[in-house]
């Protein structure tokens, strides 16, 4: 099968705008020049708009197995074709945890069966994620695992996670750790700070993120293992990563669009649809975060994709759910936040979203365009302003807090091994 | 008419003409409890469901008394430990709404509560409490008691002592005394009163004494109980050294200051048994103008006639 993308405007590494054919044999990239002609491809015109490598998201609650009535590998994968994304990792706090080979090999031949995009599980650290023992990493390994990680739990024995950050370096694996000291946290439903105070809610201060974060960081100093930091959420923890890296110590960070775009004003009339974990922070903890991804402290940026049914939203804010659907806007909000307002050129936005996290989880093939790639990319369309609309989600999670804002950046044409699995009417 | 809501929710969000105007209201029902026959026709045919989920004894009976001298029907309903099958407010205010209920009052261990389920029920609804955010009708007995004492609030110097992180009615008196013109100073010991309320208007000190100089009004929060007390305070001994309202601050207040608690007090640990019998604490004054003030509210919420769905939005603001 072939199929010949004609017109296409892309990014060089250096930021350079080249235009361009593209050529598409069975689920590889072939040829990348200008007027390519081949009669037995099939050939689309994608008139002069963008394409880029299929995005690669590094932190998504995929919810299956066990929690299918909040999202499943089908769902996540309409979703995330929708959102640009060609390749989805799987959190492993899920129902059974993916905490040993069997649920892994489940995961990825639910993957081949059911999903659009390529699904990647990471396995657990901990057995069933409880932070006591450690999991069977090697075996998990050998089922191909990318990285491991608890979800969005974090250890807090501190012995532990120095034998897991040990463990790992035999595989040469990312250790995925969200970092809170839920000492600090405990009864915490948003940030600490007068958005807390004012309506009277349980606060998790920055101090949680931090010390767990400037922990995990001594840890990984000391036992040289490769420690990844995700959802990146305040202006103490970037500060913590500059310094750690600038140090030599083997760490990565990843971050999500709500952390650059929303604030805990967000929350302020107790709207349980932007309660997160970790929480919004405040309006220096965004430009810090922002500061971060354009000056390369952070690495990536993810979707931290949380789908919550709606029910469980329409509660008390202590008891709502954390979290909600990300995949079909990250991409547009980063455009939007970062390359928009000049804060950083839109090749290394895609960067972060794509190849960034190709070279972290060791998949060479994807994260580019070049020949010989894995032919996943999509089309996007900057020319027309429009309003998010939960309502039309793939996700099963139809709302959000964006719901109504005004974004550009539009995914037209999502390609896939080859096969075109998403093209907007 | 100053008063046009559907529901009492918070004094945050509420102007002090209308704080103002419920007070005049509840001077006026004050007569109908000095009467011999307590019962008045303005809640005639109405019907007051009390919802509460925490434990109460004074604060249900205050409403239920207050229901019942203004010849409401009403039925109480004690939740505390139904949390987990009737915790659903959205379907318990529908319920509610389809039995005909006019107004429900609310106490609740989590912050917005009342709000959530004032979006979604058509009944009128009071907040009797709503986990650490506000008690707003308690803090309305407060203001009264205030407004009788000194006959207004312009200009006066109101010191607030005690656990300020934990006192839902507090928040809701910093509200309203910012909004009627006093000041007010905070002060207890750092892990009780957030960073943040500085930010909000209130002067914070740490000394008892600093804060109390020159106070008009001196208004002190019950401890609230909690497990894990230790882990803000070493002991109730050393609280009582440090913040225990006595002769010796009292002298540094103004001298026709008073000393509000609401009671019950922890004597010599919050006050001296002195400042308690003395006539400047009104301890009991507080809990007869509770019943007037609940009986203000239920009447001003029962004038807002407008249907039901201009109602929600007049009460969205």
């Amino acid at each position: 099968m072939r199929l010949l993308l004609k017109n296409c405007r892309l990014l060089t590494k250096k930021g350079n705008e080249i235009a361009s054919d593209i050529l598409i044999q069975d689920n590889v990239i072939m040829e990348i020049s200008e007027g390519i002609s081949e009669p037995r491809a099939d050939v689309i015109d994608v008139k002069r708009r963008f394409v880029f490598p299929g995005l690669i998201d590094m932190h998504c609650g995929v919810c299956e197995p066990g929690y299918e009535n909040k999202e499943d590998i089908l769902s996540v994968s309409k979703s995330a074709v929708k959102g640009g994304y060609t390749s989805v990792c799987c959190l492993p706090d899920t129902s059974p945890v993916i905490d040993n080979k069997t649920v892994v090999d489940y995961i990825l031949g639910r993957g081949r069966e059911v999903s659009k995009v390529h699904i990647f599980p990471y396995g657990s650290m901990t057995k069933g994620c409880e932070g006591r023992e450690i999991a069977e990493i090697g075996d998990m390994r050998e089922a191909r695992i990318l990285a491991v990680s608890d979800g969005d739990i974090s250890v807090q024995d501190a012995g532990l996670m120095r034998n897991i950050l040990l463990y790992s370096r035999m595989f040469d694996i990312p250790v995925i750790a969200l970092c809170e000291d839920t000492s600090l946290s405990r009864g915490g439903v948003m940030n600490r700070g007068s958005v807390s105070t004012l309506l009277g809610l349980g606060g998790i201060p920055r101090e949680a993120e931090e010390v767990m974060a400037a922990r995990n960081i001594l840890l990984a100093k000391y036992t040289g293992a490769r420690l990844h930091i995700p959802l990146v959420s305040t202006k103490g923890t970037v500060g913590l990563i500059r310094i750690a890296k600038s140090m030599g110590v083997r760490l990565t960070c990843d971050t999500a669009p709500r952390y650059f775009t929303l604030t805990e004003d967000s929350v302020s009339s107790f709207n349980t649809l932007a309660k997160t974990r970790p929480p919004l922070r405040t309006k220096e903890d965004v430009d810090a975060v922002v500061q971060g991804l354009a000056d390369g402290t952070i690495d990536v940026i993810v979707t931290g994709h949380a789908p919550e049914t709606l029910e469980s939203k329409k509660v008390e804010f202590d008891r709502a759910s954390f979290g909600f659907s990300a995949m079909e806007t990250a991409f547009a909000l980063s455009c939007a936040a970062l390359a928009e307002t000049g804060a950083m050129p839109l090749y290394e936005v895609i960067k972060l979203m794509a190849e960034t996290p190709a070279r972290l989880l060791g998949l060479e093939d994807k994260g580019e365009l070049r020949p010989g790639a894995d032919a996943d990319l999509f089309v996007a369309d900057f020319d027309e302003t429009y309003a998010i609309d939960a309502s039309g989600f793939a996700s099963k999670a139809k709302y959000s807090p964006y719901d109504g804002r005004e974004v550009k950046a539009k995914v037209i044409l999502t390609v896939v091994g080859g096969d075109i699995v998403y093209l907007s009417e | 008419m100053f008063f046009k809501r559907k529901d009492f929710i918070s004094l945050k969000e509420i102007s002090a003409e209308e704080i103002l105007y419920i007070l005049n209201t509840a001077e006026t029902m004050k007569i109908v409890l000095s009467q011999a026959n307590k019962k008045a026709p303005h809640l005639r045919g109405k019907s007051v469901i009390l919802m509460f989920y925490e434990k109460s004894t004074r604060a249900r009976m205050s409403y239920e008394l207050a229901a019942q001298y203004l010849s409401a029907n009403i039925v109480d309903l004690t939740l505390a430990y139904a949390l987990g099958e009737a915790g659903n407010l959205i379907d318990m205010g529908n319920l509610i709404d389809q039995m005909g209920a006019d107004f429900i009052v609310i106490r609740h261990p989590m912050s917005g509560s009342a709000r959530l389920l004032a979006e979604y029920a058509r009944a009128g609804v009071i907040n009797a409490g709503d986990g650490l955010n506000e008690n707003p009708s308690q803090s309305m007995l407060d203001l009264m008691t205030i407004k009788t004492q000194k006959g207004g609030f312009e200009g006066l110097k109101v010191t607030i002592v005690g656990d300020i992180a934990h006192s839902r009615v507090t928040h809701s008196n910093i509200w309203a005394l910012m909004k009627l013109g006093t000041e007010v100073t905070l002060t207890g010991p750092t892990t009780l009163i957030p960073d943040e309320w500085a930010e909000f208007g209130p002067r914070i000190t740490y000394n008892a004494a600093d804060a109390v100089r020159g106070a008009d009004v001196i208004m002190v929060v019950k401890a609230r109980e909690m497990e894990n007390l230790g882990q803000y305070l070493p002991s109730m001994n050393e609280y009582r050294n440090l913040f225990k309202i006595d002769e010796r601050l009292m002298k540094l207040a103004k001298p026709d200051a008073i000393v509000m608690h609401p009671g019950p007090i922890s004597r010599g640990i919050e006050l001296s048994s002195q400042v308690i019998d003395s006539p400047q604490c009104l301890s009991n004054d507080q809990i007869a103008n509770g019943v007037a003030v609940r009986m203000a509210l239920l009447y001003l919420l029962s004038l807002s006639d407008a249907n039901p769905r201009e109602r929600r939005e007049a009460a969205r603001v």
